[in-house]
């Protein structure tokens, strides 16, 4: 079989560009689609109810100068994008979904969805402020239970506990495709630069049957790693190993990937929302599918949880793991969950054996691409 | 052939610096960076070998700076980060944290034993604390940067509270209407100054020996004012405002070295 691995990389960026004609094709055979901001949306839910989740745009820095006639200018670049584009109606996603899902992860984001219920109906679920204890777990197993109401009631299903149970068996074969092809960042020079592992991790979320994200990924694996085995290498050896963690990282902010591979590095590990945090972890199949999900959604090592170790035991099995030379940890601008907690990071990252860590704060201009190049290539300098 | 000498050339915002090298600084140059880095690179380069006759194929190059790319003659680029810790390892090896105000930008470096960088932090991308801002708050009052030390001696600081330039400027010009004295301000402005780079560096954990480089550690007062906030004394070094020059040189014969083994 003759396959072509960089075409094979690119089909997941076309597949985000392009997804939008399949998501037109869905509506127009009748599906609901649920947009999402957010790895702690229980996708199990929507997909049970027989509706498509997608992830609403967020990344560029278009419809910020039309969000911030709504928003303050010293807020985080995310919200500020997500909310422009769906004011300026210029997401697709946006345009096909029925219902926005928001969830209170930051005080920005939850106060933006009210203003955002104004253009689209948005169910925003309460989340807790720690991911421990029991009256946390009860108040987000109510929250997913009165999600799958609120879906049932709209789109007006009815959501049964086998539903779910096959959604989860769905979602997680899909995680675990997902990470069998992310985890061959592992091997030493990795078989994919730091952009491709990004447009997998990324595009993966805008393939939207099951089956075409499962097959899509078990097919660049093995491609992958044949290619590998036949002696191709196209990232040299002497590249110092990268990982990124923090605030989620795509569109204007590969400008960070991008200075890190010029200069000397290689991402071989993404751990943020875009990358690994969500993914590592399967939902339990043999529990209680509500208990499950509530299990799995509130383990999710977001800074927003306090306190918030999981990110760090995390950090530290992952800089063994991928062998990482330096840890980069990329902070949205006025982020102060992650802002305050790099301090945090840092202590740990610093801990396993002395590995250099570095905090890089930015928003999705490019006006800090030279900035950002030389910090990016100091750091490299001194690995 | 080996090259037996190296040069180090640093082309910052204000001035580009050179460095002749081998084993020990032989010749340094100092130059304004004018409008073309790349043009203030090649003179120094070029008045380097001809003071000393060399050719180019004698020198093992490295460039740094903001102005490091515009050198097309360069064997190697680095950024200012390695070349501040190397040349301040140099002049002295007993530095474990380096302050360096730039035109440009302002860094705190951390050193190991060995003169490796071990951590660093820099300004966020804005002029306050920078050179910049000394360059304009001076000019605002008629004065020069190479007068500060006799104006400020002595003289109670005015407290500036904005940080950012522009509203900094205009702070001060509401305080000389208000009849502030010159003095008063001028040592107001590099109390800001002290206190930015102070900020920094008690972010990044400040490490026994502490040197302050750059063209600004010229000033004994500023220097004087910085010992103050971090309550600890700080070195200058005679050839601070050369030190990414000479760590670039340092690096270059290390370069050369290796290669013509």
């Amino acid at each position: 079989m003759s396959f072509d691995l960089p075409k094979a990389f690119k089909d997941f960026d076309e597949a985000r560009q392009n997804s939008f004609i399949a998501m037109k094709e869905l509506k127009e055979s009748g599906k609901k689609v649920v947009g999402t901001f957010c790895t702690y949306s229980p996708t199990e839910i929507i997909k049970a109810a027989g509706a498509v989740p997608v992830g609403l745009c967020a990344m560029s820095d278009e419809p910020i100068e039309e969000a911030e006639k709504h928003l303050p200018r010293n807020l985080c670049p995310l919200i500020k994008a997500s909310y422009g584009f769906a004011l300026t109606d210029t997401c697709p996603y946006f345009y096909f979904s029925d219902l926005i899902l928001g969830e209170t992860t930051c005080d920005g984001k939850k106060k933006m969805y009210e203003l955002m219920d104004d253009i689209k109906p948005v169910h925003v679920m309460q989340l807790p402020q720690t991911s421990e204890g029991e009256q946390s777990f009860n108040l987000w197993k109510s929250e997913i239970v009165r999600f799958k109401e609120r879906l049932e009631n709209d789109f007006n299903v009815s959501i049964s506990d086998e539903d779910v149970k096959s959604a989860i068996v769905e979602r997680n074969n899909e995680r675990k495709a997902l990470k069998a092809f992310y985890e061959l960042g592992k091997m030493v020079p990795p078989p994919f630069t730091g952009s491709e592992l990004l447009s997998v991790l990324y595009g993966a979320g805008f393939k939207f049957t099951s089956e075409a994200i499962t097959s899509s990924l078990e097919e660049i694996r093995e491609n992958t790693l044949k290619d590998y085995e036949a002696g191709n290498r196209k990232v040299s050896e002497d590249k110092k190993r990268i990982l990124i963690t923090g605030c989620p990282l795509a569109g204007a902010t590969q400008k960070l990937v991008a200075a890190i591979e010029e200069n000397g590095g290689t991402v071989v590990c993404f751990e943020n929302c875009i990358g690994i945090k969500s993914v590592e972890d399967p939902v339990d199949e043999s529990k209680d599918p509500f208990d499950a999900l509530t299990e799995k959604y509130l383990n999710i090592p977001c800074s927003v949880m306090t306190p918030n170790n999981k990110r760090g035991e995390m950090l530290e099995r992952l800089i063994k793991e991928y062998k990482i030379d330096g840890v980069v940890d990329m902070v949205l601008q006025a982020c102060h969950t992650y802002g305050v907690e790099t301090h945090t990071m840092k202590k740990v990252v610093n801990g396993v054996n002395e590995t250099p860590y570095i905090s890089i704060e930015t928003d999705y201009s490019q006006s800090d691409v030279g900035q950002i190049k030389t910090r990016v290539a100091a750091f490299i300098e001194m690995l | 052939m080996d090259k037996l000498y190296s040069i180090g050339i640093d082309s910052g915002s204000v001035a580009t610096k050179a460095v002749l090298f081998k084993d020990r600084i032989m010749d340094t140059v100092l130059i304004p960076t004018g409008w073309s880095p790349k043009n203030a690179c090649s003179e120094v380069f070029e008045s380097l070998l001809a003071r000393n006759s060399l050719n180019a194929d004698d020198v093992y190059v490295v460039a740094t700076g903001y102005g490091r790319v515009a050198t097309d003659f360069a064997d190697k680029t680095l950024t200012e980060i390695t070349c501040h810790g190397k040349g301040a390892h140099y002049l002295d090896s007993d530095v474990r944290t380096i302050l360096d105000i730039g035109g440009q930008d302002s860094k705190v470096i951390k050193l190991d034993r060995d003169g490796n960088i071990a951590d660093f932090i820099m300004n966020d991308k804005c002029a306050a604390g920078t050179g910049r801002f000394l360059q304009v708050m001076v000019s605002l009052l008629g004065a020069d940067i190479e007068d500060l030390d006799s104006l400020t001696r002595g003289a109670e600081p005015e407290k500036i509270n904005s940080m950012c330039t522009v509203f900094a400027e205009s702070e001060v010009v509401s305080m000389l209407a208000g009849g502030s004295s010159k003095e008063a301000v001028a040592s107001g402005i590099l109390h800001s100054i002290a206190g930015k780079i102070s900020t920094l560096a008690s972010r990044v954990g400040i490490e026994n020996k502490v040197m302050f480089t750059g063209g600004l550690a010229k000033s004994s007062e500023l220097t004087r004012i910085i010992e103050q906030k971090l309550g600890r004394e700080v070195v200058t070094n005679s050839y601070s405002q050369l030190n990414g020059a000479i760590g670039a040189a340092v690096l270059g014969q290390h370069f050369a070295n290796k290669k013509s083994k």
